[in-house]
């Protein structure tokens, strides 16, 4: 069976728990979405862009340092970190850039944390010639700065949000109600797997070109399939990109890594799969962070990019069902895993993807040589540098 | 009947519009809620409806965004609501309307909520986030409870979209006059007559015009073309300056001028 359902439902999570306001427009996004995904020409400019701007196909990296160091499982990198812009993220946004040209849209806005969404929609706004509005906390816009800069200098206005956390959620919060407001000529270009229905599907198609290729690309390598796949879960998009090729190869183990933060027991973590109870937020049904009385808690991660107290639906699901399996790793952890990836294989990884990293290394040795993982590299180092020094009390 | 219904029979045979009031509840807490209600009742609110505060309050404005912050941090919660509303029903037949998003209910389990509202006298339910599509349960579950469940049009809303909305609606039909956040505005969008006269050709349900309205004036102008005007940012705004018996008078002088400039 293909999901969503046509209410955009994966079982009981996803859905459209949207104002009022929301729901025309967000119907005629799904028409238009539904009209040009099968349409000849939208795909063949898609496919040009993810080419000739992007860079497209991303290599899929056989680490053997890195898998000589851990011993078991051979181990190989999709290397997103490759994108131009730096991270998987812009993918999403090329299509949905397209997208929007295509509805008239002169407008684009998008809600960030870490800032590598927000600065992949601020790099197709430019490349599109459209107006661009990034909705940023106030927390994270401190703690990347360098992204911040780059967003500005590509043309966009970086709002700062300072409600509530001053985080992800916020940002989004906000980005929603923009939308609200301005709808007859704004594209709202969600950056994750989240949101209301068509998001969580939409930005998952664009996202599976990371699996498709990385299917053909293993498949090369090793004539077969992969054993593992392994990826982070913030809102769930590089994942999904990973997995969802593989849905039906039901000889492939599938996890995803939450951000467990301080750990999950002190209760500062951002892994809602975890640790999470089922509720709505930002327009659907998922597993949230929450109190007993439904008011949402806050996240913690050390990357900015995980730090959100839900995830999208579809993972939602496949917990489950039992499809995937979901864990979470520390901060400490994450830390070590981006120190290992540079040291053994002079790959710095963003700090989101160390947290893929960091599961490999429990993973790896519990396997035998013959088997395989992919990982996948969502994005590069670059922005966390400071995060990372500041952590190993480094003053740059 | 119940009493919202009974309250637009009551309007209309006195030529009158129904003003209907927001505030939050615990806003600053739940005991100045509970001295406000009778309060806003004898200023002239004919439906009070109290808004259930959420943490990430997406269809809000920065001022009940605030208010909202404000409710949570004295430590308000749906079942503290729900208390305050059963002592308040003790001295007042005034419709009460809980008005809010769908996660404090779905935590607190839709079914013993609608048993529990039924049982302190909350006459009906607006939820934010829950469109039609998502709404059958609940709609369903509401209804048998004697809950009344209200939605809302906006001026985003197609022929198509009014006709189902129309059909599960019950109450009053709320109108959002404008295409953004609640929030006081300067103006009363002009394609509000038209939008509300389209509504009354295809409902019999009285239609209500909200977000955006603050003062008499437009409260007034609304008066003309529809069966209610809802004020509620306005109204909260006065929660940021005023406290205790000078918050009770400014609400009750800004309520009277609103319920005098409908007359």
């Amino acid at each position: 069976m293909s999901l969503p359902d046509k209410q955009g439902h994966f079982g009981k999570f996803g859905g459209r728990y949207v104002p009022e306001t929301l729901m025309p427009v967000l119907m005629e996004l799904e028409q238009s979405y539904r009209k040009y995904r099968n349409d000849p020409e939208f795909r063949a400019e898609f496919r040009y862009y993810l080419k000739q701007y992007v860079g497209r196909p991303s290599p899929l990296y056989f680490a053997e340092n890195l898998t000589r160091k851990l011993g078991g499982a051979r181990i190989y990198l999709k290397r997103e970190d490759l994108n131009h812009t730096g991270a998987h993220k812009i993918n999403n946004t090329i299509g949905q850039g397209l997208l929007a040209k295509r509805m008239g849209k002169r407008r684009v806005i998008a809600e960030t944390g870490a800032g590598q969404h927000g600065v992949a929609t601020a790099t197709i706004a430019a490349l599109f010639g459209m107006e661009c509005e990034v909705f940023m906390g106030e927390e994270d816009i401190r703690r990347q700065a360098l992204n911040v800069f780059r967003m500005k200098l590509l043309g966009a206005k970086v709002t700062p949000v300072s409600a509530g956390t001053a985080t992800l959620k916020d940002a989004m919060n906000e980005a929603l109600r923009n939308w609200v407001t301005n709808v007859h000529d704004t594209f709202y270009v969600i950056g994750t797997t989240a949101g209301p229905h068509p998001y969580p599907e939409m930005v998952r198609d664009f996202q599976s070109v990371i699996g498709r290729e990385a299917k053909a690309q293993f498949r090369k390598a090793e004539g077969r399939l992969p054993d593992v796949l392994v990826a982070a879960v913030g809102g769930g998009s590089n994942a999904m990109g990973l997995f969802y090729p593989f849905l039906n190869d039901t000889g492939v183990r599938m996890i995803g890594v939450e951000a467990a933060g301080f750990g999950i027991p002190t209760g500062k973590h951002a892994a809602p799969l975890c640790a999470g109870k089922v509720g709505v937020l930002h327009g659907n049904m998922t597993y949230l962070l929450q109190d007993s009385h439904g008011q949402i808690a806050h996240a913690h991660s050390i990357s900015a990019g995980l730090d959100y107290p839900g995830v999208g639906p579809e993972h939602a699901w496949l917990k489950d069902t039992g499809r995937a399996e979901y864990v979470s790793v520390t901060d400490d952890e994450a830390l070590a895993g981006f120190k290992l990836l540079t040291e053994t294989e002079g790959i710095l990884p963003a700090l989101e993807s160390s947290h893929a990293v960091a599961h490999l290394v429990r993973l790896a040795p519990q396997l035998p040589n013959d088997t395989a993982i992919i990982a996948c590299l969502s994005g590069r180092g670059d922005k966390d540098i400071h995060t990372v020094a500041d952590a190993m009390g480094v003053v740059l | 009947m119940g009493r919202i219904s009974e309250t637009f029979k009551r309007l209309k045979k006195e030529g009158q519009k129904a003003l209907v009031t927001f505030i939050t509840a615990g806003d600053p807490d739940l005991e100045t809620t509970a001295r406000l209600i009778p309060l806003l009742e004898n200023s002239g609110a004919d439906i009070i409806e109290l808004g259930v505060p959420f943490s990430d309050p997406m269809a809000d404005g920065p001022t009940i965004q605030l208010s909202s912050e404000r409710a949570l941090a004295s430590g308000t919660t749906l079942a503290g609501i729900l208390a305050l509303v059963e002592n308040v029903r003790r001295k007042t037949e005034v419709p009460l309307v809980l008005m809010g998003y769908y996660n404090p209910i779905l935590q607190y389990g839709p079914e013993r909520f609608v048993a529990d509202a039924a049982k302190a006298g909350v006459d009906g339910v607006l939820l934010v986030d829950l469109p039609p599509e998502e709404s059958a349960g609940f709609r369903s579950i509401a209804a048998a409870a004697g809950i009344t469940a209200i939605f809302l049009l906006t001026p985003t809303s197609d022929g198509q979209r009014m006709k189902k909305v129309l059909a599960l609606g019950s109450g009053f039909l709320y109108y959002v006059s404008v295409t953004g956040v609640t929030g006081a505005r300067k103006q009363v969008e002009t394609s509000v007559a038209d939008r509300v006269a389209e509504i009354r050709t295809r409902t019999k349900l009285p239609v209500v015009v909200g977000f955006g309205v603050s003062t008499p004036d437009q409260a007034a102008q609304i008066a003309e073309i529809a069966d209610g005007v809802v004020v509620g940012s306005a109204l909260v705004k006065l929660f940021e300056q005023f406290h205790g018996v000078a918050l009770e008078q400014r609400l009750a002088e800004n309520v009277a001028a609103l319920k005098q400039g409908m007359s």
